[in-house]
């Protein structure tokens, strides 16, 4: 039997601070409706005052050791994927090794790929495991976005993070095949020193997300052999409610395939922890022999796809804080604390 | 080890003293001093200098020799002793040992601290000095801080309440009244108190003592020069000295000192006395919750009964043991370095029947309480009138 | 004045994953650390113990005036933490409203960024409690 590579324990966090949408519309003078039915969400999470996308990546990161079951000493790679790490030079991945007792002999880096650093870095341990350098790895999508105030972007930028252990041994869930499709195509970007990302509009749409989605997704599918009906599940990057229900209908894809996995519009674009924390609900409800389709997305452009099989171990290896009950906890909070919050107030 | 004798004592104005620097704190308090014990400047044989953060504070160290050459007291023998809050006592302290050793015959004690140099909030993280800079400090603690965890718990285990807190305050500024030297001036009451700003919950400013400038001084002989010398000495009955952790959350119970407790209960054996003799007390107020724990932890009230005590005016000028009468740190004010000598000063004014106002009729045993930090470092005199 | 930066490095495995120690003679547990047991002295023999991290506030108080780096986080909830070792110490509870804070409370271990000198400065991260769900 072929070497199997794949996920040992997930774990995700998310702040449990929470904006409605018709708050920040209430701010700027929009209509509640024509916001929460364009963008297919109604609020979104909000990093506290003391949490950074270090801080995300650390509780996500114990939570996935906590599932695996592991020594933490025995993960040998950490990448931490983000584009708001809280240091411009200075790497989070470090803060996450130290903070789970991973420290010191591991291969260790930040990414910044928008919002698909963090399945890049899952990506990266999956390669080092398959070269036989690393027994565990470990890949984190973190982030606490921000969107201009009283741009489309601040109805839907969250905070959050999923990490993923993958292995060889007690696997859940294996990996069987990745894809990526990448392209040179600047729909959303955020320059050095800027606070908020500047984007295209409607053009992060068509040339944008639907583009390298849809790439994606058929690329993983050609090579795998497979069809949409061939998946229990899908899960796509989720910058909204509503493009990851579009790209799925142009795929193929039933409502009900990614319905477990679409959790922006409980929680707000949490951008490079998007489709880890999609993925992680997503396994959260799926059983033995379900296939999962999963196909990130980052701006600038690219996208990366994964073709999981989700095996027996499952069973006697369930998530013990599953992504609904992480954010079920809410403290609701109006615009005013939430511009203490993200830092809009200079003091 | 021989036994010595307060001769002379004297105190800048305490309060915001906008054009006072260091230098001319001390000098009016040792001018005072030296002048009141009769003496010359030459005649002093050594210096003990307190001062709790003035490197912080104004960006001075080497206080004890900058303080003989304010004076004009070169070249004699200098030190600078510090712990905390109660740096002052522990300055009194060494010279009281230098005296009683027998190692010199007339020494003066300075406590000083220039406080409003900096900002409140540079101020407010300089006192944090005192506690545990790595485990209280950093995880955000501040000094009101520690204090409302004490208080809360006071709260919790005897039903202290935080009318009995304010009550202790409203007392305070009573006395400044009759103090020429305070900060503050104004009577208070307890509704002014529980509607202040709050600081850290259950503590609000005005359970809080301020941040001051000033200096005190205190000249010590030992007793026979001291008898030939003058006939208005007081003599130092006691002096203890106690230490616990460094931080509040290695302490068992949160509801008392034990240092104090220790320093207190030593200070009465070396006196020869029990609590009930002592007619006037200084004790350490630098939050409300202080004195209440400082009363019980002295012995004047069985512990948990501190707040009712302040609150039926038992530590009232006219109680059964009145407490700061000075006006306390609270409203005397608080220059963390000259808060310990300042005490010694009110209670030998108080013993030599100096106090004015607030004069406690008859005084024959009065004690100084001095705490640094949150109790790592605690300190008790006791000073009695010659019979 | 903000802690050096080799002070803050040197107990990076301590605010970050609340490791204290334990005395293997006697059993006693101590955080912060300490080297030498309290009680067996140089009979003791002291190992590194990671807490658990769960307790219960044994007191607390809401810091209304923060000291210098911690002016933005006002209010905050300061408490000393008894851990289910039995060990107490000094740290916040945050994502809690601070008037429903009770002692006796049950709190869970999380990691924060403690405080952040200046933009261009650098961050403390450590361990924090909040409320268990």
């Amino acid at each position: 039997m072929a070497e199997s590579i794949g996920i040992v324990g997930y774990g995700v966090d998310v702040p449990r601070y929470r904006i409605k949408a018709s708050e920040i519309a209430r701010v700027w003078g929009e209509e509640e409706n024509r916001i929460v039915n364009g963008l297919g969400l109604s609020e979104k999470s909000v990093p506290a005052l003391d949490q950074d996308a270090a801080t995300l990546a650390v509780e996500a990161a114990r939570r996935a050791v906590r599932h695996s079951g592991i020594n933490p000493q025995l993960i040998n790679s950490i990448f931490v994927g983000s584009e708001s790490h809280p240091y411009a030079v200075k790497p989070t991945a470090t803060i996450v090794a130290e903070a789970i007792n991973a420290a010191p002999v591991l291969f260790a880096a930040d990414h910044e790929f928008a919002c698909k650093g963090g399945t890049a870095g899952i990506i990266n341990s999956y390669a080092l495991l398959k070269s036989g350098e690393i027994e565990y790895g470990l890949g984190i999508g973190t982030d606490t976005s921000q969107g201009s105030p009283g741009d489309a972007l601040e109805y839907s930028a969250g905070a959050g993070a999923g990490a993923f252990i993958v292995g060889k041994k007690d696997v859940i869930a294996e990996i069987k095949g990745i894809y990526a499709y990448t392209t040179d195509t600047p729909d959303f970007w955020r320059r050095e020193h800027a606070i908020y990302p500047s984007h295209g509009g409607r053009f992060t749409g068509a040339p944008g997300y639907f583009k390298h989605v849809q790439s994606g997704a058929k690329g993983i599918m050609e090579k795998m052999g497979t069809r949409p009906s061939d998946y229990a599940y899908a899960v796509f990057h989720q910058p909204n409610g509503k493009f990851p229900r579009t790209v799925a209908k142009q795929l193929g894809f039933t409502p009900e395939q990614i319905a477990p996995g679409l959790i922006t519009p409980l929680i707000g674009n949490t951008y490079s922890a998007a489709s880890m924390i999609g993925l992680a609900a997503t396994l959260d409800a799926a059983k033995p022999g379900d296939k999962i389709l999963v196909t990130s997305f980052g701006s600038g452009a690219g996208s990366d796809a994964f073709h999981i099989e989700v095996t027996d171990k499952i069973l006697d290896k369930r998530n013990p804080l599953p992504v609904l009950e992480v954010i079920k906890h809410k403290i609701y909070i109006d615009y005013g604390t939430y511009a203490k919050h993200r830092k809009k107030l200079i003091m | 080890m021989r036994k010595v004798a307060v001769v002379g004592v004297g105190m800048s104005k305490f309060g915001e003293l906008w054009d006072v620097s260091l230098r001319d704190l001390v000098v009016q308090a040792g001018v005072e001093a030296i002048k009141d014990a009769s003496l010359e400047g030459s005649e002093i044989q050594a210096l003990y200098g307190g001062t709790m953060a003035s490197g912080r504070l104004i960006g001075q160290e080497h206080v004890a020799a900058l303080i003989a050459d304010a004076m004009g007291l070169n070249p004699l023998p200098a030190t600078r002793v510090e712990g905390a809050c109660a740096s002052g006592s522990l300055a009194f302290r060494n010279a009281y040992f230098a005296v009683a050793s027998g190692a010199y015959n007339v020494v003066v004690v300075g406590g000083v601290e220039k406080m409003t140099d900096a900002t409140t909030a540079e101020a407010v993280t300089a006192l944090g000095g005192a506690g545990d800079q790595e485990w209280e400090l950093l995880q955000g603690a501040t000094f009101p801080g520690l204090y409302a965890l004490m208080a809360r718990r006071h709260m919790i285990e005897y039903g202290t309440t935080e009318e009995m807190m304010a009550a202790a305050a409203v007392k305070n500024h009573y006395n400044a009244t009759f103090n020429k030297y305070a900060q503050f001036k104004e009577k208070i009451t307890i509704e002014d108190v529980m509607k202040s700003k709050k600081v850290a919950d259950p503590l609000k400013v005005l359970d809080c003592s301020p941040i001051t400038d000033g200096a005190a001084a205190v000249v010590l002989m030992d007793i026979e020069t001291a008898k030939k010398h003058t006939d208005n000495y007081v003599e130092v009955a006691a002096s203890a000295q106690a230490s616990d952790t460094l931080a509040l959350h290695d302490r068992k119970s949160l509801t008392e000192l034990r240092a104090a407790q220790i320093a207190a209960r030593e200070a009465y054996a070396q006196a020869g006395i029990t609590p009930d003799k002592i007619d006037v007390a200084e004790v350490h107020d630098c939050f409300t919750i202080a004195e209440i724990m400082a009363i019980e932890d002295l012995g004047f009230f069985p512990k948990g009964k501190g707040g009712p005590a302040t609150l039926n005016g038992e530590t009232a000028l006219n109680g059964t043991i009145p407490i700061n009468t000075s006006g306390g740190l609270k409203a005397c004010g608080h220059p963390v370095g000259a808060t310990g000598v300042k005490q010694i000063v009110e209670v030998t004014w108080q013993l030599r029947g100096q106090a004015e106002g607030r004069q406690v009729n008859g005084a024959q045993y009065g004690l100084t309480h001095n705490v640094g930090g949150s109790g790592a470092t605690c300190v008790v005199h006791i000073l009695k009138k010659p019979n | 004045m903000k802690p050096g930066l080799p002070l803050l490095w040197r107990k990076t495995k301590e605010r970050y994953n609340l490791v204290g120690t334990k005395c293997e003679t006697c059993g006693t547990y101590y955080m912060p650390e300490r080297k030498i047991c309290a009680k067996c002295r140089r009979k003791g023999k002291i190992i590194p113990y990671a807490f658990s991290g769960r307790g219960k506030i044994f007191t607390y108080t809401v810091i209304r005036v923060a000291p210098e780096d911690y002016e933005f986080f006002v209010p905050y909830v300061l408490a000393i933490i008894e851990l289910e070792e039995g060990v107490r110490i000094t740290g916040q509870v945050v994502d809690v409203d601070p008037e429903s804070v009770r002692v006796g409370q049950p709190v869970e271990m999380v990691f924060r960024k403690i405080h952040e000198d200046n933009p261009e400065g650098l961050i403390t991260y450590g361990f924090k409690f909040r409320p268990v769900a």
